[in-house]
């Protein structure tokens, strides 16, 4: 296999992204739901989750990430895109998010999390949010003076 | 929380008698190379008088890797009709990712950058511990930096869902990238106060908000 297959192959494998739709986390407390993500992200995959985190278990998620790090898992790159979470001046579209908060809870937007040494930085503004992963080319010499390994995401 | 609902009605009351000053647990809190350290420098030596200063400052990240505290630091109102003593509490930054590797890059040796990375992540960890002694906190965040990240977000998250009161300091505004605008746009619910920690520029609009947010 030529070096270029194999920074092919690299690539897509670097950017497994692994879906957990909110019911898989419902029911776990707040400590099981830790450790479900960070058992997905420890095997390099990046974590897409239906929902988000309570504030406290977002803090502790830091914490117990803390507490793993060595010389192979560095961390993570952490965000929520939280869809509530832009202001409205209207009266009718305050009122109506908040019966959908009401209803939906913590099933409202998604959280993304990747682990460091592959996600180098999650760019985030109101309106889009922005996956930068490593870059991998720094392994695969011929290959530096290409773009930079982009992941764009829009909402 | 009972006990600490308590603890905050018994202060309340005892000022209320004494109409003395109060006694506040003052945290500084936000990503690493903020300017926390330096913050916490100059109101030490504000308020307690030079070579007071609380810890060291550095270029390279996770200077501060412990929670270091200093007691009995008096601020007075521009008036002198108030004053509030703090117990002021220096926090490391905190941080989603610790890779030794970057302190390498900045001329560290693997076996320095290494030890720096392992104190640096449980410095992380009592930061987010200390949380819950704090009566409020300030919220250090670099104006020359993108404020919208996440580690940002959950701090004041979690400030706010344990109903502290929190003051978000723009600091570096010396910097020609300082961008405060932003930092107000990001967290529109709270007062903003733009500042230099090194040079102590609007420092003394950052004591006149400390008074508002912990009084």
């Amino acid at each position: 296999m030529n070096p270029y297959s194999k920074w092919l192959i690299k690539m897509i494998h670097v950017l497994t992204i692994e879906f957990i739709p909110y019911f898989e986390i419902e029911r776990l407390d707040s400590s099981a739901r830790i450790d479900r993500l960070l058992k997905v992200v420890k095997q390099n995959k990046i974590v897409l989750l239906e929902g988000r985190l309570k504030k406290t278990e977002e803090s502790d998620l830091i914490a117990k990430t803390m507490s793993m790090i060595d010389e192979h898992f560095k961390g993570i790159e952490l965000a929520v895109v939280d869809p509530d979470k832009a202001e409205s001046r209207r009266f009718i579209e305050r009122l109506r998010k908040e019966v959908v908060s009401l209803l939906l809870g913590d099933r409202q937007g998604f959280t993304i999390i990747g682990p460091a040494n592959i996600v180098k930085e999650i760019k985030k503004d109101p309106n889009k949010i922005q996956l930068l992963t490593e870059e991998v080319r720094e392994k695969f010499p011929h290959k530096k003076k290409q773009g930079s390994s982009k992941k764009k995401k829009r909402r | 929380m009972i006990k600490k609902l308590m603890s905050k009605l018994m202060d309340k009351f005892l000022t209320g008698i004494f109409k003395r000053k109060k006694k506040i647990r003052l945290g500084l809190y936000g990503p690493p190379n903020g300017g926390k350290t330096t913050l916490a420098n100059k109101i030490c030596e504000d308020w307690l008088g030079k070579g007071n200063a609380m810890g060291t400052v550095s270029a390279i990240e996770h200077e501060t890797r412990e929670v270091t505290v200093k007691e009995q630091i008096i601020v007075k109102s521009k008036d002198n009709k108030k004053e509030i003593e703090f117990t002021l509490a220096d926090t490391p930054g905190i941080a989603t990712r610790i890779d030794y590797e970057d302190f390498m890059k900045k001329g560290m040796k693997a076996k320095e950058a290494k030890k720096r990375a392992k104190e640096a992540t449980k410095g992380v960890i009592d930061a987010i511990k200390w949380l819950d002694e704090m009566d409020c906190v300030i919220v250090v965040l670099d104006s020359t930096k993108d404020p919208y990240s996440q580690v940002n977000i959950t701090i004041i998250g979690n400030l706010a869902a344990r109903d502290i009161p929190v003051l978000v300091v723009a600091n570096k505004i010396d910097m020609k990238k300082a961008n405060v605008k932003k930092i107000e746009n990001a967290f529109p619910q709270y007062s903003v106060v733009p500042i230099s920690a090194k040079k102590g520029k609007n420092i003394e609009k950052f004591y006149e908000s400390l008074f508002e947010v912990a009084d």
